[in-house]
């Protein structure tokens, strides 16, 4: 009939919050320029960045929540919003695959001029890595086992078990934390510092970003637990848990790589501290 | 097959909507409507708007560099730096502002003309037309995509007015080159304009993800991928490449900021960093991305020649599949941009024959397009004639593509005007052609105006003959051994230089017209009909009212399978 809506998709209505997160980045970036070459101001252009992407996360997220609730997500809607999440991932993985590649280059073709290099990977100024089987692999089985507390909160969902979904989710959680924590406590006590040769750079920018997802996987999970309290979230529909589920595996894997390539084989044969 | 999805298969009644008053044809009001949209019409309106207008400020920086070009010798550049507000210039700082035209006119016109125009603007409009959606799958996160590129425009407008290295304003190049972009140029001009590509960049992300789920699941009930118009499959193509590019340049150019300012060496070789891998790591980005420049244009100029032969597109299947295996190999071939660097000639061998390989599928879209004019019944309406500008332009640049796409050819002319004309021949005739082709093709569309053929065709032949003016003469140039990049040249190249800046004031009338045009349309065009083109327009927006209704298709047409026999 014309004139009348007679499709499932979601009009949209119009809303300020896209064009405040854009120039909200903008402040944030221009902040971080003005940090980056010590000119005065930053703190307020940078933290009116911040605020403003912070504000509109927030309204952007309970919006779409809101409208989940109002019974705006219909099937195919909750088709779009998995397939945004698939590529949204795709592309957080072909970020990586820059981290990496600057890695493996450096690991396979180790600079013979530079002093500092030597034509070796690590590095000759890297005097000790950490030992990949210390804390790297609790790390590795913290991730591990936060993946299988996750799934465990998701079929405690499924299956209409409230309190079992919140118990997993709290585990997920803490377990993320701990990650966090652990992962902080060793770049406090590396025998390397940041930067200043192949190896401090791409350790640390690969396993910072990678620390980074971490936190805004944690971030997610928080927002879904707290949903959980407010009683959201049915057996049939749920997918702002599950795309925090898969992200959760995102950064899972994500490390399973860096452990495998960049503390066990990218450290094998130098000094262990 | 799509492009023959015949308005009988069409059940809907979307013509009704412009005269129906209903809730969901009440536009918003100014500032809610153009600042606050969620509709795929006006965001593309709004991403058209943005393109014309940093086309200006990009093509002027252009005009700049060609004024100073006219002769040997430095005549404008001190003027010019003083224009960007710099007093009392020493010479450094006076090249310097070289180097920032060059890479302020390479920025603006990737990322701020030529992708906002051809995926935001002509994307945004006619994906959701062709294949029968109300509007895109994110409606929101489209119009963050357009303020996240305007947020990324200011930022790189910024950085022409603060220092960098030399002077104000950075002079690093599109490419972003380290060590010019790290210790070559200190100051915070080059940070902003890296900032500026991550934010266009986030933008173009989001947007890829948002017509990637729009053509995957908003297509109308019967219009399977295999009938989608050969536009829809073009930017299908596209935001997949952007998908997947996009990001690795986001992590090289986040090794360049921690390279400047946080004491990391990814490209510095006193710790072991390497510059080269900065350049594996741009071109993994920057091949695709000049197809991701010009594969929409690649669409646009299918459903011109298909309407204006009254023809279905010859080949639709292997015209489709071509741009896939473009968007594939595009992946694996960036390397020919650095045979220069001291690769091995194993590795040259291999990206040589990887990149000529991409003449097959091009070559398939080249000879499909002229077997679909061939025995049709064509009708040389502006569009069309621009669209076979661009079959001319772009087999040009095509042709010497393949020079370059050899190791041993390019090792001679690389980084000289050869280049500089190959690139153009592609680009700012290829795609900004297309441009131009959809332009008119749709302007009635979008406008509910016509505008003037006798103008537009002017516009066709003062621009063709102005760029291949501009550029045809710098293949001469760079074959004689004129390197790119600098202000001054030998008195030897001073002919051909003198033809290319005349051509490029052709060309600037040219966009006057075009101007003119757009006036005439807005003052005295006739009103346009739904389906202004006639027979050969088969495509869904042909349906609608022009303009469509702000919302269309509120009951989603069905494309019916028994109403197009082949």
């Amino acid at each position: 009939m014309a004139g009348k809506v007679n499709h499932d998709y979601h009009i949209l209505p119009p809303d300020i919050w896209p064009v405040t997160g854009a120039f909200s980045a903008l402040m944030f970036t221009s902040g971080m320029v003005l940090f980056m070459h010590d000119l005065s101001g930053w703190p307020i252009v940078m933290g009116l960045g911040i605020a403003g992407l912070i504000a509109t996360f927030f309204s952007w997220f309970s919006n779409i929540v809101k409208e989940a609730h109002a019974g705006h997500h219909t099937p195919i809607v909750q088709l779009h919003l998995r397939y945004g999440m698939i590529l949204f991932i795709a592309s957080e993985v072909m970020f990586f695959v820059g981290w990496f590649w600057s890695f493996f280059d450096f690991a396979l073709f180790p600079d013979t001029i530079s002093e500092v290099v030597g034509g070796q990977f690590p590095p000759k100024a890297i005097e000790a890595v950490m030992n990949p089987f210390d804390l790297p692999l609790l790390n590795t089985l913290i991730l591990l086992c936060s993946g299988t507390t996750v799934t465990w909160a998701h079929h405690c969902l499924i299956h209409g078990d409230r309190d079992g979904l919140k118990k997993g989710l709290w585990l997920t959680i803490l377990l993320g934390l701990l990650f966090t924590s652990i992962q902080a406590y060793e770049y406090a006590h590396a025998p390397f510092n940041f930067g200043e040769n192949t190896y401090g750079s791409a350790f640390y920018m690969a396993t910072g970003f990678h620390g980074f997802h971490v936190i805004v996987g944690t971030i997610m999970l928080i927002v879904c637990l707290v949903r959980a309290y407010k009683g959201h979230f049915t057996p049939r529909q749920h997918f702002g848990f599950e795309a925090a589920a898969w992200y959760w595996h995102f950064v899972d894997v994500v490390w399973l790589f860096l452990f495998v390539a960049v503390y066990v084989w990218g450290g094998w044969g130098a000094p262990i501290h | 097959m799509a492009t023959t999805a015949p308005p009988e298969g069409f059940q809907g009644h979307a013509e009704d909507h412009a005269h129906h008053d209903h809730d969901h044809d009440h536009k918003p009001a100014f500032f809610a409507r153009w600042f606050m949209s969620t509709n795929h019409k006006d965001i593309g309106t709004l991403y058209l708007i943005f393109a014309i207008f940093a086309g200006l400020i990009g093509g002027a920086f252009s005009g700049m560099m060609r004024l100073e070009l006219a002769e040997p010798g430095i005549q404008y550049l001190d003027t010019f730096t003083r224009l960007f507000g710099a007093t009392n210039p020493d010479f450094n700082a006076t090249l310097n502002t070289w180097n920032v035209l060059i890479t302020a006119h390479g920025l603006i016109m990737v990322f701020f003309m030529v992708m906002p125009a051809i995926i935001g603007g002509f994307g945004n409009w006619f994906v959701p037309l062709m294949i029968g959606a109300p509007d895109m799958a994110f409606p929101r996160m489209n119009n963050i995509s357009f303020w996240l590129t305007v947020a990324g425009f200011c930022s790189l407008m910024t950085s022409a007015f603060v220092p960098g290295g030399y002077g104000l304003g950075s002079g690093v190049g599109w490419t972003v080159y380290a060590p010019l972009s790290t210790y070559g140029s200190a100051g915070p001009s080059t940070d902003f304009a890296i900032f500026s590509l991550h934010l266009a960049g986030a933008g173009s992300i989001m947007g890829a993800i948002n017509f990637i789920t729009t053509i995957f699941n908003m297509r109308a009930p019967g219009m399977t991928m295999h009938k989608m118009p050969l536009f829809v499959w073009s930017v299908l193509v596209t935001a997949f490449l952007l998908l997947l590019a996009l990001p690795v340049l986001a992590a090289a150019i986040t090794m360049l900021i921690t390279d400047r300012n946080f004491g990391t060496t990814f490209f510095d070789p006193s710790g072991g960093g390497d510059p080269v891998l900065y350049q594996h790591l741009f071109w993994f980005f920057g091949h695709p991305e000049v197809y991701i420049m010009i594969l929409p244009g690649f669409g646009i100029i299918s459903q011109i020649i298909s309407t204006f032969s009254k023809k279905p597109v010859f080949g639709y299947l292997g015209m489709a599949y071509a741009m896939v295996a473009i968007g594939v190999v595009g992946f694996i071939v960036w390397a020919h941009h650095m045979y220069t660097t001291g690769m091995s000639v194993d590795t040259k061998m291999y990206f040589t024959a990887a990149t000529m390989v991409i003449a097959v599928p091009t070559g398939i879209k080249i000879f499909s397009w002229i077997a679909t004019m061939w025995g049709g019944s064509i009708e040389f309406k502006s569009p069309m004639v621009w669209a076979i500008g661009f079959i001319f332009l772009f087999t040009v640049g095509g042709v010497t593509g393949v020079y370059l796409a050899s190791g041993g050819i390019d090792d001679v002319v690389h980084d000289t005007y050869f280049v500089v004309a190959h690139f153009h021949y592609v680009l700012s005739m290829g795609a900004v052609t297309a441009l131009f082709a959809g332009f008119y093709y749709w302007f009635p569309k979008m406008s509910g105006r016509m505008h003037s053929e006798f103008l537009a065709h002017v516009h066709f032949w003062i621009f063709f003959i102005g760029v291949n003016t501009i550029f045809f003469p710098q293949h001469f140039l760079g074959l004689q051994g004129m390197p790119r990049r600098y202000p001054d040249y030998a008195e030897a190249y001073a002919y051909w230089n003198e033809i290319s800046s005349i051509g490029y004031a052709i060309m600037a009338v040219s966009i006057g017209v075009w101007f003119i045009n757009i006036i005439y349309a807005y003052t005295m065009g006739k009103k346009a009909e739904g389906n202004y083109w006639g027979e050969g327009a088969t495509t869904l927006e042909w349906t609608l009212s022009s303009p469509p209704p702000f919302h269309q298709y509120e009951t989603l047409p069905v494309i019916d399978d028994k109403a197009h026999a082949h």
